[in-house]
């Protein structure tokens, strides 16, 4: 590793090991904003305020697209009131971006409820968005009362199984997964074998240089297994990615940024555009944490990758919706 | 004549107030010994379930009511019971008729676990 300045570090990924030093700066910057960007095998990292350094170019990318998570349309409690209002704030955000997004993943809770005008109201509203498609997987708050039949009816075309699906967008294979359904008593989050088993032969012919990108509600990594952070079977997934040179996991949930690197997967957590939820451990449980109005809009948000075929170049980027 | 029958009417009316007495007394005595009113509650409060393990008698009905601002499911692990969506301060009720252990969860947060127990 060779650290040149306080701000800027690079990470040999040559060997497997995890830098940790860098690991965890990257983690202190979870938050208040950060950039990773992949070139070559090199990880490197840079805080929102060295961004200037880049010249923009990271920024121009092949495909760039964004991604928003829990939305918790319905929600009314006093940690956000007006989660139609915040939504909307996201959306201007995307629309303010300096590269215009190719489109939209939503990770899921796009509803509090299930409920059809929630439902409604999210698709409504990410119509003002200026990227036109929008690909969700569901978040639990989706599959309430009906094991996700009116989800899948709404969202899940030409989706297999309980909603996981693939596509390719220049290069780069894109994997919803559903994590949210069958959960069983004192476990976390499932795939199930059935998804696994798909997952497997959807990637077994891809070439090994193919950049993946994986997206799903409950963090596929051990977050904090007490509140139920993390997947059970996530280890099995993962496992069929390992002769991929790049690999970002892309969730949402834990209303939180939260980032960590592992060999040739980059772990990234959104926040919600709803309401905050505590750091692991922090409070009682993981409920809605109320914040003063005016730090709200600084703990949501929406993140901001952007993918560069040929440099493996990929990069993280958050940003508060105030 | 009129005397020995009122004698014998004050008579009927004390072995009357007493045989009354006798069965209010056991109806009381054997009332008292029930284990428990036929209901009982479960909070749902910061992501648990208050109390953990509920003891209850055969017939009893147990009310689950959601503190939380975050919905809830009550759900018997063994399919004996499941709830809707409980929003906060919805409620719903069981009525346990059989003895035994029900141990149940949140299926929308599977970390949380209870049981009921019923004698």
């Amino acid at each position: 590793m060779v650290e040149n300045t306080k701000d800027e570090l690079l990470h040999d990924h040559n060997h497997d090991g995890i830098d940790r030093r860098g690991f965890l700066k990257c983690m202190a910057w979870a938050g208040t904003g950060a950039l990773c960007v992949m070139q070559g095998g090199v990880l490197k990292s840079y805080s929102l305020s060295q961004m200037s350094r880049l010249d923009g170019k990271p920024a121009m990318g092949e495909l760039s697209f964004v991604q928003i998570s829990d939305s918790h349309m319905g929600f009314n409690k006093a940690a956000n009131p007006d989660v139609v209002g915040t939504l909307k704030a996201a959306v201007d955000k995307i629309n303010g971006l300096a590269t215009t997004p190719e489109f939209m993943l939503h990770t899921g809770d796009i509803s509090h409820l299930s409920k059809p005008e929630e439902f409604d109201t999210v698709d409504q509203i990410l119509k003002g968005a200026t990227p036109r498609d929008v690909f969700f997987v569901p978040g639990e708050h989706d599959m309430l009362n009906d094991d996700g039949k009116q989800y899948l009816e709404r969202y899940g075309k030409g989706a297999k199984g309980a909603g996981w699906y693939s596509f390719d967008t220049k290069g780069v294979r894109f994997i919803g997964l559903v994590n949210v359904l069958n959960l069983k008593a004192g476990g976390l989050g499932t795939l199930g074998l059935e998804q696994l088993q798909w997952m497997k032969n959807d990637v077994k012919h891809l070439k090994h240089s193919t950049p993946i990108v994986v997206f799903a509600h409950i963090p596929l990594w051990s977050v904090y297994p007490d509140w139920g952070w993390g997947t059970d079977d996530s280890g099995q997934a993962l496992a069929y990615l390992k002769k991929f040179g790049s690999v970002t996991v892309l969730n949402g949930h834990i209303h939180q940024t939260m980032q960590k690197v592992e060999g040739n997967v980059t772990f990234h957590t959104a926040a919600s555009t709803a309401f905050p939820q505590p750091q692991p451990g922090k409070a009682d449980s993981p409920g809605p944490m109320k914040v003063p109005a005016e730090q709200l809009k600084s703990l949501l948000g929406i993140t901001h990758v952007d993918c560069v075929r040929g440099q493996h170049a990929l990069a993280v980027v958050d940003s508060t919706l105030g | 004549m009129i005397r020995k029958c009122l004698r014998i009417a004050g008579l009927a009316a004390v072995i009357v107030a007493a045989v009354l007495l006798l069965i209010a007394a056991l109806y009381v005595s054997a009332h008292a010994q029930q284990p428990a009113p036929a209901s009982a509650e479960v909070k749902v409060d910061n992501f648990s379930f208050g109390p953990g393990t509920l003891t209850v008698a055969a017939g009893t009905t147990v009310t689950w009511t959601n503190r939380d601002d975050i919905p809830h499911t009550v759900v018997s692990t063994d399919g004996v019971f499941k709830s809707k969506v409980l929003d906060t301060d919805d409620k719903f009720s069981f009525t346990f008729t059989r003895a035994g252990t029900y141990p149940y969860f949140c299926s929308i947060h599977p970390k949380m676990t209870g049981k009921v127990v019923v004698q």
